[in-house]
């Protein structure tokens, strides 16, 4: 059975099929269930590589500069993402500080720096040492980032205090948006491939 | 219409890399990435029950204590997750309203719904609309972490509104247990597995 590299089964109902081989916006969907099956890859490896190195500058951007202005009278408060987190010890809500913690900046940051490292050595068309485990982690990592959820959350805060104040939305907002759009993109069924492509 | 079934072929998908692995050759671990194969997820349904249930629990001190806590000149004020919807209807502003009614009853009651469904009709080996049933699954698997979304409100609202003029705002335990549900909800979800749905007629159909 050496040709089962060919086969793909449906996670979701557990049919059998030979892999298809796909056109540019074609994909495959399971005919009992429906579920997708299979999609041709967005990107090279090396535009995963390049969008991974733009997620890096946008942490390091987002680690500094606030998501949310308000400025009421003479005073100014901000806050960035780890604030958001910190703000959850105060008070009697100590383990939720550390769910958001998890879901939007751990889990963030190790996505990235799996991907960086992975795709890194795949430039080289080698495998990364330690690539079993990375994957693994990535797979499993990959339904908890939530930095799309805090995003909605911060427009929602926006609108719910600007009837009061000044909330002047920043340029952290639009590094939230692009850093869960490449997260998204990059941590998804693309990154599966590399299985296939390094032997 | 008759497909190839995996586990009828002795075939095995890898849960974490996805690979059809060859239950013959290797009945243990996937040859491509080491995970151990399992042709069902293990317990699924005991699982999926037991965190459910939890989740239902929690979800009751989820919405009856309250959320936030504002101190300010005006006096102060707490708000539970329905008071602050309401709240917001009043104040005119029924688009934000009803967008954390949908994250934090709308997405949260539809889980426990979709979940039980499906819990109550692998249970009784339901061959009727499996299809949908699967689609339904997918669903819960899209709408999953959205209801985290009062969670950061909350968080970002705290963090911005410290000693100004607008008073202080400091969370309260109800949104401990808002959180401890969504996170609930979702490893529920995941334990679930769908092609318990399916294994309903693999003699039959």
């Amino acid at each position: 059975m050496s040709d089962n590299n060919q086969l793909i089964i449906c996670e979701y109902c557990d049919a059998v099929y030979q892999r298809p081989t796909l056109a540019r916006h074609q994909q495959a969907h399971c005919v009992r269930c429906g579920g997708l099956l299979a999609r041709p890859h967005l990107f090279h490896v090396d535009h995963l590589l390049a969008l991974c190195l733009t997620a890096i500058m946008l942490i390091g951007f987002l680690s500094f500069y606030p998501v949310l202005v308000i400025r009421t009278g003479g005073q100014s408060h901000a806050a960035t993402l780890v604030d958001a987190v910190w703000a959850l010890t105060k008070g009697p809500t100590d383990m939720l500080a550390l769910v958001a913690a998890f879901s939007i900046v751990i889990v963030p940051v190790t996505q990235v720096a799996l991907l960086t490292w992975l795709l890194g050595f795949a430039h080289f068309r080698q495998r990364a040492p330690g690539f079993r485990g990375c994957m693994r982690w990535l797979a499993t990592l990959g339904p908890w980032s939530m930095l799309e959820v805090f995003l909605l959350g911060a427009l929602v805060a926006v609108f719910k205090i600007s009837g009061r104040i000044d909330v002047l939305p920043t340029m952290g907002l639009l590094a939230l948006g692009g850093l869960s759009l490449l997260i998204i993109g990059m941590a998804g069924r693309d990154v599966q491939r590399l299985w296939d492509e390094l032997p | 219409m008759t497909v190839a079934v995996a586990a009828e072929l002795g075939l095995c998908l890898c849960h974490r890399c996805h690979k059809a692995c060859d239950l013959n050759a290797s009945p243990h671990t996937c040859p491509r990435c080491g995970a151990h194969l399992h042709r069902r997820k293990r317990n699924a349904i005991t699982r999926t029950w037991a965190l459910m249930l939890t989740a239902l629990i929690l979800y009751i001190p989820a919405n009856v204590l309250p959320i936030m806590h504002t101190t300010s000149f005006k006096g102060d004020s707490t708000a539970t997750i329905l008071g602050s919807v309401v709240t917001l209807w009043r104040d005119g502003a029924w688009d934000i309203a009803t967008i954390i009614f949908i994250a934090s009853v709308g997405v949260p009651v539809t889980k426990f719904l979709v979940l039980g469904l499906l819990l109550c009709t692998v249970h009784k080996g339901d061959t009727r609309s499996r299809r949908d049933r699967t689609r339904l699954y997918r669903g819960l698997e899209l709408i999953g972490y959205w209801s985290m979304l009062d969670v950061f409100v909350a968080a970002l609202l705290t963090a911005l509104v410290q000693f100004g003029a607008l008073g202080t705002i400091e969370p309260r335990p109800g949104i401990l247990f808002f959180g401890l549900v969504v996170v609930l909800t979702m490893l529920a979800t995941l334990s679930f597995d769908p092609r318990l749905i399916w294994d309903t007629d693999t003699h039959d159909d």
